[in-house]
């Protein structure tokens, strides 16, 4: 997954970081230690509180991608867009695996499809108000979908609308004035929404579920790219003033939101204040004093803040060590070394270093299958030509047999390629290096910049032919928490583009590639997750990969923090219905 | 005089024209030599794997297509004459000098680098005051006391503190001073002009450690400059005139150690209003380094141009300042 | 030497042939009274050591002489020799921290020596100035010559700034520098070099002091510009009846000036003559050097010039023996004694005493046959 701004701070930090780690003393395996922080609030909400007031600070050390809710991409930024926009559906504030079932928010229930999967009416509750005590009406919510249609202009957001409503070459309402044009979605009243697919889309209610394009924008106050200044407020809290980009804003209460007709979302703090661009570091200082309240990306806190929790046996009753949702692995180019050849590379792979290279225990779980557990309807599956065990360190022998039948008994050469920036992939990298030498497999190891990797290099198939790249570290992880969302990009042929590529292996299999054009137009969830573990089986049997960990995240929540806990569908606490005790 | 200070300014002009040129150039050129198509380029403003129809799309909305020298020619015209920008809804007008919009977050660049500026300006004015005090008190002490414990301990300070990175003495400093030992506030910036006392009292962290550096090298260049200049002849003749030590020291001694120091003190002034990046980003202060640093990290070029602008500017100026301070200071120099 | 506390007097005391036998006197700072000064500048056994990292270095070692108000000496001698360390160890500008300073100096009934610092330098441009050898680096290139007098002046004379000004304006006139009402206010990078060198002198003198030292003040100059200043500096001698001090390795200088002169080699006296002795009956194989060294217009180019072999001695590791012997043409008809004695500075005739263990006769004999008809 790219998180430019994310992992820009992160890399910024990581030069401070490291040198205070390197004083610190040596990395701590995790042994052990994922059973000592309590995960109070992993199932369960923790310090449930009606108490209002107060103010909520949540910060980030980078900058979210924008506050309109229709050019937004990261689970974190949907989730804190929650608090001032409301989506025809959204995830239920809820612990547990119930998280990540769709429920109706703007909408009176989920869409209902029509039989070919083709076209999905929404109906819209009445009276709910816009910040300005206006009426949102469907049109509103037209609008909204109409206006992701202009890439150039909404340029973060996912582009699911734009692809496959049937809207007939619509360049979107800035280049083309009449919202009439549009046809991929209709409005025959002003509480009907109606949309339609060119394709029939089984998953349509996740894919609307999980972006905030679906938040009503009113056409009269839209102001093309810098709505995400100041977008209208449908939600519990409005922005106070304009967002100031690198800085932060403020959101006060919204006296006109209602909530009685919505029970996802709370309005306990006075006001919530979202600061940008801090320090990573001091970030997780002023979290572990309660100075700060959330730390907004949910990706954990920074290796300093880590050992102080897990030395500190009254912060690990304030933290938890849930699985975040990213699934690492390391794509192997299926163009350029054959079957036999890739796996004895799986088989050659040291897991033990790799899983450890991510922090043991309290960084990850070593994976099988693919997509983690977190996705609706996974299987663990089965290990292809490696172990998914702790102490697992390859196996020599076999990955000997394999090379042999490759007509490589002596090994090859390949390049191998990971974010330079990031520590833990090359640690991996080094793993990867070592244990294939044992085989005679030999990487070259070549460092990307985090901020150019998943774009210019190992995210540009043409890069990767060039520099004959054979092998990257990858992480991925769902739009929406169903095999679609998780498998598609990262191993359908079609989803292979000339930049930002998420299927960096080039893995091009026609079983696999039939069942994505299938599964869209079938309606049984359960046939659909079988075919999702199919695929992923596939994945690994052809050797296209070598899985590594699902990583845990370390969050950690003041004690002032009420009704706290982690949302499965966001991998990170959930943020509307946060409150604080004093 | 007015002529030499319009020479000069000219030259500034002609300086940012062609850092921009360069900066363009290390924007679009070398990445392409490395391999970076546009489209690459564009791909880096979406969200994750986008499709080929938003790629295009961006392209087109930053005129990546278009050849690098007209895009450049459109960037200086903006900086000259101001240009115009299409928010999607409306068109808005962006009067000269125009660095545009930034390709992430939409805003005007010239806005971002005004609110940015006094922030920057505070954490360097206030530190250089610091290291100034700090770093030529304990130089020119040293260099009196050479070979003595003091002057060993002093230097052992300076080494310490030209050795240790910033990110180090800040984080380590933020560490216990704000959150263990609670004595002072966390760092943050307030005007100026809403409450003094809250704007110094949040600075003094960053300020310290800034100087902490720095005064460490004006120590070493004080105390260097010190001795040279006690073996001066001129010292010699001030103490055959009779003079107290002290006065040979105070009137004679610090006037010709301090003015050479003058043109690195416009140098580092100049360089550190630019942006000074590892303080800002260590003590999360929105002054320009941090939002260079941010604006290099997200390809953010109209950010970067406003920066790099901007920053040469400071530099030109501040040397500027020094050579005229010089013609004050340095009568040599007056009558050249 | 009475002062016991000095070991390096007690060391070796070679210098002039005193009564160390006199009774203490009572004069000024106490603790480094012994015979009093019968001159007006009287300088004992002086030594000036710097302690190095490489060794001792002995730049002065052992110097004793005597001047009268009104009289001139020249000290002379290669670079190196002491002359300037001496001139300095006189007004006391040796760091104490990286200099041993021994001996006596007595200057006007007063020791100087073993005086407090700040005594001393109270005495410093007031008691005893000196014109240094650069006047552009030796002058503060950021104060204007005006201030730098003026500084001068104020330091030892409570007078208003206008009145300091003034003054400062006279001193100026009084050097020879036109319209100095006007220049003043220039700094001495306005100056040319020799009116440079006139300010230079105006600042010393500015005080009326009893003592000048003049560490080669002309040696930078042009030379119609060294002859200006040269008379400057007698006439000015002769109008404040100083006694003056004139270091110099030419000798041209000495002749012009100089009522006496004393020849420096490594931090001795190796001769000490008048004038009229030491250019016509030199007793010494080094000052037979440097008048041999001396260019001469008169004389072919071929034969002009006698230069001394071989370069100045360390002052770490000096000769022992004469210092001179390694380089002295004679140093093989003294059997030996050059290598392995110290020849003491005696006075041969009255007012000339020179130090060499060549036998007087001998040395004569060279002078007259061998040196002085090719000089």
């Amino acid at each position: 997954m790219r998180r430019p701004k994310v992992l820009a701070a992160a890399a910024a930090g990581t030069l401070a970081l490291s040198l205070l780690s390197a004083c610190g003393g040596g990395d701590d395996d995790g042994e052990g230690t994922s059973t000592k922080v309590s995960n109070d609030a992993i199932g369960k909400i923790h310090n449930p509180s009606d108490r209002r007031g107060g103010t909520l600070k949540m910060a980030t050390s980078s900058d979210i991608d924008s506050i309109d809710p229709g050019d937004m991409y990261y689970a974190w930024a949907n989730n804190f867009a929650r608090l001032y926009s409301r989506m025809l559906l959204t995830y239920p504030a809820k612990p547990g695996a119930e998280g990540w079932k769709p429920v109706p928010d703007l909408a009176e229930s989920l869409g209902q499809p029509s039989d070919d999967n083709k076209t999905w009416t929404y109906k819209l509750k009445k009276g709910l108000k816009y910040e300005d005590g206006r009426e949102i009406t469907a049109k509103d919510i037209k609008y909204a979908v109409a206006r992701t249609f202009d890439r150039g202009v909404l340029r973060n957001g996912p582009s699911y609308f734009s692809q496959l409503l049937d809207a007939d070459g619509y360049k979107g309402p800035y280049k083309d004035k009449n919202l009439d044009h549009f046809k991929g979605v209709t409005t025959p009243d002003d509480y009907t929404v109606v949309f339609h697919l060119k394709e029939p889309f089984a998953e349509f209610n996740e894919l609307v579920t999980f972006s905030g394009q679906t938040a009503p924008v009113p056409q009269d106050k839209d102001k093309g790219e810098r709505y995400g200044l100041h977008p209208v407020s449908s939600g519990p809290y409005k922005w106070e003033k304009d967002y100031q980009p690198g800085k932060g804003g403020v959101l006060v209460r919204n006296d006109q939101w209602d909530q009685s007709t919505d029970p996802n979302r709370k309005q306990l703090p006075d006001r919530i204040e979202l600061i940008a661009g801090m320090n990573a570091d001091e970030l997780d200082n002023q979290l572990l004093s309660g100075q700060i309240h959330v730390d907004l990306p949910g990706t954990g806190v920074q290796d300093n803040a880590r050992k102080a929790i897990l030395t500190d046996p009254e912060k690990r009753k304030n933290a938890d060590n849930p699985p975040g949702g990213f699934s690492w692995y390391n794509p192997i180019n299926t163009k350029l070394i054959p079957l036999e050849c890739r796996k004895a590379m799986v088989w050659a792979a040291n897991r033990d270093a790799m899983w450890r290279a991510y922090g043991g225990d309290v960084g990850g779980e070593l994976s099988t299958s693919i997509m983690p557990p977190s996705v609706e309807g996974r299987q663990k599956g089965v290990d292809h030509y490696t172990k998914a065990e702790k102490g697992y360190t390859g196996n020599v022998e076999e990955a000997k047999k394999a090379l042999q039948a490759c007509g490589k008994p002596n090994g090859f050469e390949t390049k191998m390629v990971y974010r330079s920036d990031r520590p833990k992939e090359k640690a991996v990298a080094e793993a990867l290096q070592q244990s294939l030498g044992r085989v005679g497999i030999k990487l070259t190891l070549q460092g990307y910049p985090a901020s150019t990797y998943t774009n210019d290099q190992f995210g540009s198939p043409s890069f990767v032919e060039k520099n004959g790249i054979g092998l990257g570290t990858y992480g991925w992880h769902a739009d929406w928490p169903t095999g679609y969302g998780y498998l598609q990009a990262i191993t359908d042929k079609d989803a292979i583009v000339e930049s930002g590529n998420a299927n960096p292996g080039l893995f091009d299999n026609a079983e696999v590639n039939k069942i994505w054009d299938e599964v869209v137009k079938i309606n049984d969830p359960n046939k659909r997750n079988e075919l999702y573990n199919k695929v992923d089986d596939i994945y690994r049997r052809e050797a296209a990969v070598i899985p590594n960990v699902y990583a845990k995240s370390l969050l950690y929540r003041p004690p002032t923090l009420t009704n706290v806990f982690f949302h499965e569908g966001y991998g990170m606490y959930n943020y509307s219905t946060l409150g604080l005790s004093g | 005089m007015i002529a030499y200070i319009v020479r000069r300014l000219v030259g500034a002009a002609a300086l940012v024209v062609i850092i921009s040129a360069v900066t363009f150039s290390i924007f679009f050129l070398l990445p392409r030599l490395a391999g970076t198509t546009p489209d690459d380029l564009a791909s880096r403003f979406a969200g994750k794997s986008p499709t080929p129809e938003t790629v295009q799309a961006i392209k087109e909305r930053f005129g990546f297509d278009d050849p690098v020298p007209v895009q450049y020619a459109r960037f200086l015209k903006g900086v000259v004459a101001g240009s115009e920008y299409d928010t999607g809804t409306d068109v808005i007008d962006c009067p000269a000098p125009c660095f545009g919009y930034s390709f992430r977050d939409n805003i005007n660049v010239t806005d971002v680098l005004l609110d940015r500026i006094p922030v920057t300006l505070s954490l360097v004015v206030g530190a250089a005051v610091l290291w100034l005090l700090a770093g030529v008190s304990i130089g020119v002490l040293s260099a009196l006391r050479k070979g003595t414990v003091f002057d060993r301990a002093a230097m052992l300070m300076a080494l310490a503190g030209v050795s240790l990175p910033i990110f180090f003495t800040g984080l380590l400093s933020l560490t216990f001073i704000v959150h263990q030992w609670d004595l002072l506030p966390p760092v943050s910036y307030h005007s100026f002009l809403d409450n003094p006392f809250k704007w110094a009292g949040n600075l003094i962290l960053p300020w310290v450690t800034l100087s902490f550096l720095y005064a460490a090298m004006y120590a070493r260049m004080t105390r260097a400059g010190m001795l040279d200049t006690m073996n001066e002849d001129y010292i010699r003749t001030a103490r055959a005139k009779g003079l107290p030590e002290k006065t040979v020291i105070t009137k004679h001694a610090l006037r010709g150690t301090l003015t050479p120091l003058l043109t690195m003190f416009g140098m580092d002034i100049g360089l550190l209003l630019g942006g000074a990046v590892l303080t800002e980003s260590t003590f999360s202060l929105h002054g320009l380094g941090e939002l260079a640093l941010a604006g290099v990290i997200g390809s953010d070029l109209p950010v970067v141009l406003g920066v790099v602008s901007v920053a040469a500017l400071f530099v030109v100026l501040a040397n500027l300042v020094v050579d005229l301070l010089y013609g004050v200071v340095d009568p040599r120099v007056r009558h050249n | 030497m009475a002062k016991g506390k000095d070991k390096a007097s007690e060391a070796g005391n070679t210098g002039l042939a005193v009564d160390s036998s006199v009774k203490k006197a009572d004069d000024s700072w106490g603790e480094g009274g012994s015979r009093p000064p019968t001159a007006f500048l009287e300088v004992r056994d002086l030594r000036i050591h710097f302690p190095t990292d490489d060794g001792l270095v002995k730049s002065v070692d052992g110097l004793s002489f005597q001047l009268e108000r009104g009289k001139t000496l020249g000290i002379v001698g290669e670079s190196g020799s002491g002359k300037s360390v001496t001139s300095l160890g006189i007004l006391g500008l040796h760091n104490r921290r990286n200099a041993r300073v021994s001996g006596e100096i007595w200057l006007n009934g007063k020791e100087l020596v073993s005086a407090p610092p700040d005594e001393v330098r109270k005495l410093r441009g007031r008691e005893m100035a000196m014109i240094f050898q650069d006047p552009l680096s030796a002058m503060h290139p950021f104060y204007t010559v005006g201030q730098q007098i003026m500084e001068a002046y104020r330091i030892h004379n409570d007078v208003s700034k206008q009145a300091a000004r003034k003054h400062a304006i006279d001193m100026l006139g009084r050097v020879g520098i036109p319209r100095p009402e006007r220049r003043v206010d220039d700094y001495p990078h306005q100056f040319s070099g020799g009116m440079r060198q006139r300010a230079m002198i105006a600042m010393a003198l500015c005080c009326n002091p009893n003592l000048l030292i003049a560490d080669e003040p002309t040696t930078a100059l042009d030379v119609t510009v060294q002859a200006q200043i040269l008379d400057l500096i007698r006439d000015l001698q002769e109008e404040f009846n100083s006694a003056v001090i004139m270091i110099t390795h030419d000798l041209g200088v000495v002749a012009e000036l100089s009522d006496d002169i004393l020849v420096m080699y490594a931090g001795r006296c190796v001769e000490y003559a008048s004038v009229d002795d030491a250019f016509h009956r030199p007793l010494h194989p080094y000052t037979w050097g440097l008048l041999g060294s001396m260019p001469r217009l008169d004389r072919a180019r071929s034969e002009r010039l006698m230069p001394i072999k071989g370069t100045p001695p360390s002052l770490i590791n000096v000769p022992s023996g004469c210092a001179f012997n390694p380089r002295c043409a004679y140093a093989e008809l003294t059997d030996g004694k050059s290598q392995k004695e110290r020849p003491e500075l005696r006075e041969v005739e009255p007012g000339h005493k020179v130090a060499c263990h060549l036998p007087l006769s001998r040395r004569r004999e060279i002078w007259n046959t061998e040196i002085a008809p090719k000089l």
